[in-house]
């Protein structure tokens, strides 16, 4: 009830991490619209839940108010909500970005291919990638986890995936998941990297924990931009280039979470997030493990809520609906968590093998899962990628029987 | 006139795949889903990696190994469990911040051991559990022994090997820093998976004290009989623990450079 009577205007007076020793902080309050804050600066966090519930909170009125609204702001409001509430709002939001393919129009669905392998063997991981094409998976992305967080197998991955995309002429685009730094020393060796991956958190001490700061951010953004190798039709250049993941729990794991809720400080990461634009932003919801999201209750709430609160923030939010083993957490968690995003107009979400990551050793949701979903709430895939499933191009791929005729000669055993 | 049901085994040319990777692929389909067998393969490997994440470690048993080894070595426990051998995982499960840290007995230990050592180690292997006790029954002492095969006589003083129970990584910062040494590497079993319930997992770090954040460390991950070998692993150890004296540092600024593992 205390929260609920809290006016929001409050939020931005009294910072939950001080502004003087967090670059977050700073970076969320400097940055902030006054100017679309100024309609709803007289509510309380509970008039603003009922506000955003009424019919008068069109979603182009909520993408409006969206710069003006703090991370911490958006959190508050939805801990007072339920799970319809969550996923009705949710829902009135869409946030389109755009690479090769465009993720998060109304009515489609997408997915991340993720072909992980535990040596980052080109055959297994082209294996898994042609399983995952042949069942419509891959429109937001095909990214790799490597075991190796080094520049020589960046570099290979990148241009394995890059190989595959321009000899089926697939329109998506690649990510190779290693440490920012790694990627920036492959783009100096002349890697063909489309989105700039990084996991972030939502205070600065966490952030360190990652081995980043806003102005590396900033740096490798710059990098990657200057490659120009999005562009849909005639366009060069995308739009959006980062691919971001985080996640419940991160700042608390990182010893580094000032006493902040950690659900807060997840919103703060999208506060992060929001000001470089990113093509993908991924809650990773159950990875962790069961010191911050016990069961499959509390993976199901932080779900819901970190969708919210990103898609709130104007970010094209994705979610990666797991659990480890040692979670109190099942496949039926999973499938609800899953059918409830996907009202909810959920961007994209993972495609495993299986659901089961050989390399990364936790459960998300299989190829299959996203065909279920699809088919269920009759969400189709990326139009770009759509018209590729249609294609000749596809019908080529079906044709193949072995992963090694996806690769160059050189990755060939 | 026959109207019996029955399902095809699908003609799927992607079944080819299930030779060049141990992911589920080509598994076929049932509508949008995945067929009952596999669903079912799904689920009894589930119910194992469950088993694995709450078996205890056998401390002694591992102890006597070393000892056979003519290893020195101390047993530990960490504050999950109050008492010695007592095995409270969903407390573990819970409260990470107790299994990063050392019983008071386990602590005092440690001081009274340093304190009657002529000369510091420079490096200590620290052996724990972590959520799979059995990987670490599997390959902690087959990984010990290829490192110190691999490392170049004399080049390092070895500490104690300390067997640490109901333990998550940090709590190797702590062991390192009452045992005063330059480096703490750490056999830990990793979260089991699906398909890799045994996987071990290795945390190398400098000058070691608890505050250390993870990116001060350099991890080698994935070793088991389906993964990366003992002493492909071993390679690797020796190899940060060498650029980690030259640098004086371990973590981000220390990367791994594949060219030298491929000779």
């Amino acid at each position: 009830m205390t929260l609920a009577d809290l006016p929001l205007e409050v939020f931005q007076n009294e910072a939950v991490v001080p502004y003087e020793t967090d670059a977050v902080t700073r970076l969320i309050l400097d940055t902030q619209d006054k100017a679309a804050f100024a309609p709803i600066s007289g509510l309380t966090t509970g008039e603003f839940r009922d506000w955003l519930l009424s019919d008068e909170a069109t979603g182009e009125r909520i993408a409006a108010l969206s710069p003006g609204l703090l991370p911490e702001m958006a959190a508050a409001v939805s801990k007072l909500m339920r799970a319809q509430d969550l996923i009705y709002i949710a829902r009135k939001v869409s946030v389109t970005t755009r690479f090769r393919t465009t993720v998060g129009l109304p009515g489609r669905l997408s997915t991340r291919l993720q072909p992980n392998h535990p040596t980052d063997d080109p055959i297994g991981i082209a294996a898994s990638i042609l399983d995952g094409l042949l069942l419509s998976s891959g429109d937001a992305v095909i990214g790799i986890n490597p075991v190796s967080d080094n520049v020589a197998s960046v570099t290979t991955l990148l241009r394995m995936i890059d190989h595959i995309r321009l000899r089926y002429a697939i329109p998506t685009q690649s990510c190779v998941l290693a440490h920012i730094t790694t990627q920036m020393d492959a783009m100096r060796q002349g890697a063909p990297l489309d989105l700039l991956f990084q996991s972030i958190a939502g205070t600065e001490a966490a952030n360190t924990g990652f081995g980043i700061t806003l102005p590396l951010l900033e740096e490798a953004h710059t990098m990657a931009k200057e490659l120009k190798r999005g562009g849909i039709g005639a366009e060069t250049g995308g739009e959006n280039i980062f691919y971001f993941e985080t996640g419940q729990g991160s700042a608390l794991s990182a010893n580094a979470h000032h006493g902040v809720d950690q659900q807060t400080l997840e919103a703060r990461a999208y506060g992060v997030a929001r000001h470089y634009h990113p093509m993908l932003v991924n809650t990773v919801v159950g990875f962790i493990g069961p010191e911050y999201l016990y069961d499959g209750k509390q993976i199901l709430r932080a779900g819901l809520e970190d969708h919210f609160c990103g898609k709130l923030l104007g970010l094209p939010m994705g979610c990666d609906i797991c659990y480890t083993n040692h979670a109190e957490a099942d496949q039926d968690d999973m499938d609800a968590l899953l059918t409830m995003l996907g009202t909810a107009g959920v961007n994209y979400i993972m495609g495993v093998p299986g659901a089961d990551d050989i390399m990364l050793n936790y459960q998300s949701t299989s190829f299959h899962d996203a065909l279920y979903l699809r088919r269920l709430l009759n969400l189709r895939p990326a139009p770009e990628f759509e018209a590729w499933l249609a294609g000749d191009k596809y019908h080529h791929l079906r044709l193949t029987d072995k992963p090694s005729t996806l690769l160059s000669a050189q990755d060939r055993p | 006139m026959n109207n019996k049901i029955t399902i095809a085994k699908q003609p799927d040319l992607s079944e080819a795949l299930q030779r060049y990777t141990s992911a589920r692929v080509s598994l076929g389909s049932a509508g949008p889903a995945i067929p009952t067998r596999e669903q079912l393969r799904f689920q009894l490997d589930h119910a194992l990696a469950r088993d694995a994440v709450h078996t205890q470690l056998d401390v002694t048993s591992l102890l006597q190994s070393l000892q056979q080894r003519q290893m020195e070595c101390l047993g530990l426990r960490s504050a999950v469990a109050s008492e010695p051998g007592q095995n409270d995982r969903q407390l573990y499960l819970r409260r990470p911040d107790l299994g990063r840290t050392l019983h008071p007995d386990s602590r005092q230990a440690l001081l009274q051991y340093t304190a009657n050592l002529a000369e510091k180690p420079e490096a200590i292997f620290v052996i724990a559990d972590g959520l799979s006790a059995l990987a670490v029954e599997r390959h902690a002492l087959p990984v010990l022994d290829a490192s110190i095969r691999t490392m170049e006589p004399d080049q390092w003083r070895v500490g104690p090997v300390c067997v640490v129970s109901q333990a998550r990584v940090a709590i190797g910062d702590e062991i390192g820093q009452l045992l005063q040494a330059k480096l703490t590497i750490l056999l830990i079993g990793e979260r089991p998976g699906l398909s890799a319930p045994d996987s071990l997992g290795v945390y190398i770090t400098w000058n070691p004290r608890p505050g250390r954040t993870d990116a001060e460390r350099n991890c080698i991950s994935n070793i088991r009989h389906e993964g990366l070998s003992y002493e492909a692993a071993a390679q690797r150890i020796v190899f940060y623990m060498n650029e980690a004296k030259r640098l004086q540092a371990t973590g981000i600024g220390l990367k791994e450079n594949t060219e030298l593992f491929l000779a």
